[in-house]
Formats: structure tokens, sequence, C-alpha cells
């Protein structure tokens, strides 16, 4: 825990791998909510624009 | 005057006109739907209500360690899980902010007189930003101090250090705890609201139609 940490350094790109899997579970939880099916997604009334 | 008989409204009363133009432009059905349109049943539009459950859990860890101090957040048990409480809401409120935002970038969020509603969540992100650094100078412990011993040069270099000290606790930790709080709190109300008021925009081209 007190080591300092791995960096990912790919040309000018120079990024913690911590910080690099929280942006990758982030574009994955991203996915999964658009494919995903959502539950009693009915139709609804408020047509609001 | 007879208790029975109704109050004539005075249409010059402020109090009056103030309460036309909430029924106006926010109803009660408007803030507090029973069903939302079809199209908002997608996970995506779950990600703004998460970061509103987070920013409630950072609020109340928040107040707890406000009142009982850097020396009981550091030294005990309880103190020390209040801290990862917050630190670890403060985490998934910015996570899913940004998914938020990115859910809203890619819908176009601010189509059909919205752009204020998108305009304020940008500002609540920066605000929220300001916080999460004043926070990180407020631990009191070698973390903060050495944030705050490296982010002088940058505020002296952006003209702010004059009225902006990084290294003086009291004030980092006054703007944390009170003013920017205050701050971000009111912009997400008022951007809750906002959306109440409109409605969840429409997606882009929904069934096959033209752009809009």
């Amino acid at each position: 825990m007190d080591s300092p940490t791995t960096y990912f350094h790919w040309g000018f790109i120079l990024i913690s791998v911590p910080n690099l899997l929280v942006i990758a579970g982030m574009i994955v939880l991203f996915a999964i909510a658009l494919v995903a099916p959502f539950p009693h997604g009915g139709e609804g009334e408020d047509e609001r624009r | 005057m007879n208790a029975a008989e109704p109050v004539p409204e005075q249409a010059a009363s402020w109090t009056v006109r103030v309460r036309r133009a909430i029924d106006r432009h926010l109803p009660m059905d408007h803030l507090l739907p029973v069903r939302q349109p079809y199209y908002v049943g997608s996970w995506v539009y779950v990600f703004g209500v998460i970061t509103i459950a987070a920013l409630v859990w950072v609020v109340v860890s928040g107040v707890v360690l406000a009142f009982m101090g850097p020396q009981w957040w550091h030294d005990s048990s309880v103190g020390r899980f209040f801290n990862s409480l917050h630190f670890w809401s403060v985490q998934l409120f910015f996570i899913f902010m940004v998914l938020h935002l990115w859910g809203q970038y890619f819908m176009a969020g601010w189509r059909h007189g919205r752009a204020a509603t998108w305009a304020i969540g940008v500002v609540i992100f920066g605000v929220s930003i300001l916080t999460a650094f004043t926070g990180y100078l407020s631990q009191q412990n070698f973390d903060s101090q050495f944030i705050a011993v490296n982010a002088k040069d940058a505020m002296n270099g952006a003209g702010v250090g004059a009225f902006f000290n990084v290294l003086n606790f009291g004030q980092m930790y006054g703007l944390h705890i009170m003013l920017l709080p205050i701050g971000v709190t009111i912009l997400v109300v008022l951007h809750i609201v906002m959306v109440r008021a409109r409605g969840v925009v429409k997606p882009i081209d929904p069934e096959g139609g033209t752009r809009s």
C-alpha cells in the first residue's frame, strides 16, 4: 500500500494504472447501461418536450 | 370578516404572482410524476439518481466528520470508518456524475430549451472539483500537506494565490465544509427542479423520424 503505484506510458499518454482501471470500469459500466434490459419499462403518460 | 368567507386574491400581491408562476411552470404532477415516458426505461437515466444518492452520503458523513473533528477521524476506528465513508462516497459521486455527463452529452440533453439545465450541470461539475480539492487539503495529514505545498505554485501561477491560499488550513476547511457544499447543494436542487419542470429530453430520432 505504501509503495508507489505503477504507471501506463504510451506515447504522450501517462496515467497511473489505478486511474486507468477506474476509467476502463466506467466505460464498461456505461456500455452495460446502454444494452442491459431495464425492468418495468412500460409506456408512460408524461410526454412533455 | 366572517371566517367562512373566501378571502379574495389580490392579483397585485407578490405571493399570489409567485404562486401562480410556480403552478404554471412547476405543477406538482411535473415535480413528482407517477410515470415517465417510455424512453426513460434505460439504465443510463439511473446515473443521475445514483449521483444524488452519493451526494446525500457525502453530506451526511461530512456533517459527522465536521462535528467530531480531525483528532477523531484519524485516531478512532469509528472516525476512520466515517472518514472512509466520506472519501468513497465522493469517489462514487464523481464516477456517476461523469457517467451522467456522458449520457447527457451523447443524447444532447441541452435540446428543447434545456441549455440552462446543462450549463448548471457544468457549473456543478466545476464547483464539485473545487470542493473535492479543498477536501484533500483538509485531511490534516502528510498527504494534504504534500498537495498544498505542490498546489501553491499552480495557484500563484494562475493569479489566485493572494485570496486562495492552499497552505491556509482554516480557509480551505471553511470553504470545504461551508461555502462550497452549500453551493453544490443549491445548484443540484436547482438542476433537479429544472429537469422536473421540462421533463426528460426526448431521444434523438426515437422512432426513425427526422432530427429535431
